[in-house]
């Protein structure tokens, strides 16, 4: 699991501007980043059973602890927007694209397309 | 039915003759209007539902007193304009013919012109003579002379104890004596009274018997739905406790486990209704759309206790995560307030084979992909208990001081917080629970769903005895 710390990778994709960026924006770049990016809150027991969840498959994905970075309540508000309401966090991107929170992922993978999804971006491999 | 050969052209039904002795003159015949086959249901069980002695038409004058409580069903009225006793039929007709010392009301007999009424063997139970006779009702002997059974005879001096029992027929045994004596001559046949006796012996105790074996059905049934009621007295009672142990808002909570409890037992009972059904169309061998509808019905009554549980997690999150409205074995091995979801599959064993290949494959997935939904939830659950053990063990709670007031009070609020994400996780489980089920009946063919649905509900009812059977044992 690699745990990034989100203003890292804002100072070194800062050419774009400083705080004006949409934190929506920043989740789509930052999701597209890595095959599986995990957007989490470090106290919160539903996040780590994802993880718990991921690392048992032998994926390694990339975690951003959005209580950590000094926006990440943006972050959060914006989540949950996405989201439609309800919690921000776990929030789950494969290849890039939206799995969604621990419900959605749970019944992707019990349902059979959460596997093939992630060979497909690469963070599997049989 | 039994017909009886004599020297007149009589039809008897043996099993009744025997009644002579509660009455004087007793006569049977076919079922002429009755509902058919009336005699041959004797000593069958009298589906009688109250209807009551019909006091105007008919009375009971079953033997024993045992059969008062029987509906007046025994009642068979027979009425023969043709009796070749006239002075039966003067000496008996009139009102004080028969009482049978039961405690009928004789002077309810009906006495009719030309015809005389007779009460049929009770049969055991109360069955034999059927409802109770309509009005108007009696038997038409037709043309047959129909005589009071010669056998009457030998009624009265082989059931010598009979006398004793109804001492009230005494009198009427007497003046049976005597019109009948002339009866006495015209059958001569010692060795069929005596089988016919016989038979009546035999017939009667069995009907005793099975009336004893009903009146012991009926008042277990009473006590039955008398502990029913009480149990939903002491129910409602204890919900009314814990409602006013709360106040405004709470009372919902504290009656949220009962609520759900007993929607959780009337979800079982219909659960079970349901697996009936398709448990005999597996059997029967219906067609596949029937079958289908019929494992729809189930998959959507497990939607049905997963929609209550969610309802119930809302309201008493700990009730539904202890799994009291479980049986101890069931609570015992259960996960995150159910069932195990790899458990599961591998209750479905080789039930449903044979499988395809593709459907091995899917099956195996399935396994792994519960497998790991589940450590990843349980393993959530544990970091859960982690973070509350640090929070409520903080050394900021421990030493009673005004400034740490502030900091427990935190504590607690951060431990709140950490509680309220149990309701998530349960839904979480039953989610993974009921996608499991789905899954599984996506990868099988209707038929197979069908046993593997089978097959979970038999582990779990045969769970839910293992707990009876348990709790019942006996303790050295």
């Amino acid at each position: 699991m690699q745990y990034q710390s989100e203003s890292r990778n804002y100072y070194s994709s800062s050419t774009t501007g400083q705080g004006g960026a949409d934190p929506l924006e920043r989740v789509v770049r930052l999701a597209s980043g890595s095959a599986v990016v995990i957007f989490s809150v470090s106290t919160c027991c539903m996040c780590h059973a994802v993880k718990r969840l991921f690392c048992g498959m032998g994926v390694n994905p990339t975690v951003y602890e959005l209580d950590q970075d000094p926006r990440g309540q943006e972050i959060e508000r914006a989540l949950s927007q996405l989201l439609g309401g309800g919690s921000a966090v776990p929030v789950v991107f494969i290849g890039g694209k939206l799995v969604g929170a621990m419900d959605r992922v749970m019944a992707s993978h019990i349902g059979g397309t959460l596997v093939p999804l992630l060979k497909e971006a690469g963070a599997l491999w049989l | 039915m039994h017909s009886f050969k004599a020297a007149q052209a009589i039809a008897l039904t043996n099993s009744d003759v025997y009644c002579h002795s509660q009455s004087p003159f007793y006569l049977r015949g076919e079922e002429g209007g009755r509902n058919g086959a009336r005699f041959a249901d004797l000593g069958e069980l009298e589906q009688s539902t109250g209807s009551g002695f019909h006091h105007d038409d008919a009375v009971n004058l079953s033997r024993s007193s045992m059969y008062n409580d029987l509906k007046a069903s025994n009642v068979s009225v027979v009425s023969s304009n043709n009796l070749q006793f006239g002075g039966l039929n003067n000496s008996l007709g009139s009102a004080e013919m028969v009482s049978s010392g039961t405690g009928v009301d004789s002077s309810q007999f009906m006495s009719h012109k030309g015809t005389i009424m007779a009460v049929g063997g009770g049969g055991g139970g109360g069955g034999g003579g059927g409802g109770g006779m309509g009005n108007g009702q009696f038997e038409n002997w037709g043309d047959s002379g129909v005589v009071a059974d010669h056998s009457q005879q030998t009624d009265t001096s082989t059931d010598t104890d009979d006398k004793n029992q109804y001492p009230g027929i005494h009198n009427e045994r007497l003046i049976d004596m005597d019109s009948l004596d002339q009866l006495k001559g015209k059958i001569g046949d010692q060795k069929a009274l005596r089988r016919l006796a016989q038979n009546r012996e035999a017939a009667r105790k069995s009907r005793m018997r099975k009336k004893a074996y009903v009146q012991q059905l009926e008042t277990s049934r009473l006590k039955l739905t008398q502990l029913e009621q009480e149990l939903k007295r002491a129910r409602q009672q204890q919900g009314m406790f814990v409602a006013s142990g709360y106040s405004g808002d709470h009372s919902l909570g504290g009656n949220g486990a009962l609520a759900f409890d007993i929607d959780y037992a009337r979800w079982l009972d219909e659960h079970q209704r349901l697996i009936n059904d398709l448990r005999s169309a597996v059997n029967s061998h219906v067609g596949d759309t029937e079958m289908r509808l019929l494992v729809e019905g189930v998959m959507s009554h497990y939607d049905e206790i997963f929609r209550l549980k969610s309802i119930g997690a809302k309201s008493d999150v700990f009730h539904m995560l202890s799994g009291m409205w479980k049986t101890p074995a069931e609570r015992c091995f259960m996960w995150l307030g159910g069932f195990r979801c790899s458990e599961v599959l591998k209750i479905l064993g080789n039930q449903i084979e044979p499988l395809t290949e593709q459907q091995l494959v899917g099956i195996c997935n399935l396994q792994q992909s519960s497998q790991q939904a589940e450590d990843a939830l349980s393993q959530g659950m544990e970091a859960l208990q982690q973070s509350l053990v640090e929070t409520l063990s903080s050394n900021s709670l421990a030493p009673r001081n005004s400034g740490n007031v502030a900091d427990y009070m935190g504590q607690m609020a951060i431990a709140m917080s950490k509680l309220a994400t149990l309701e998530n996780f349960l839904h979480q489980a039953d989610l993974l629970r009921q996608q499991t089920l789905q899954q599984l009946q996506r990868i099988l063919t209707t038929r197979q769903a069908a046993r593997a649905l089978l097959a979970i509900s038999d582990y779990r009812s045969r769970l839910r005895a293992l707990s009876s059977l348990w709790l019942a044992r006996p303790k050295e």
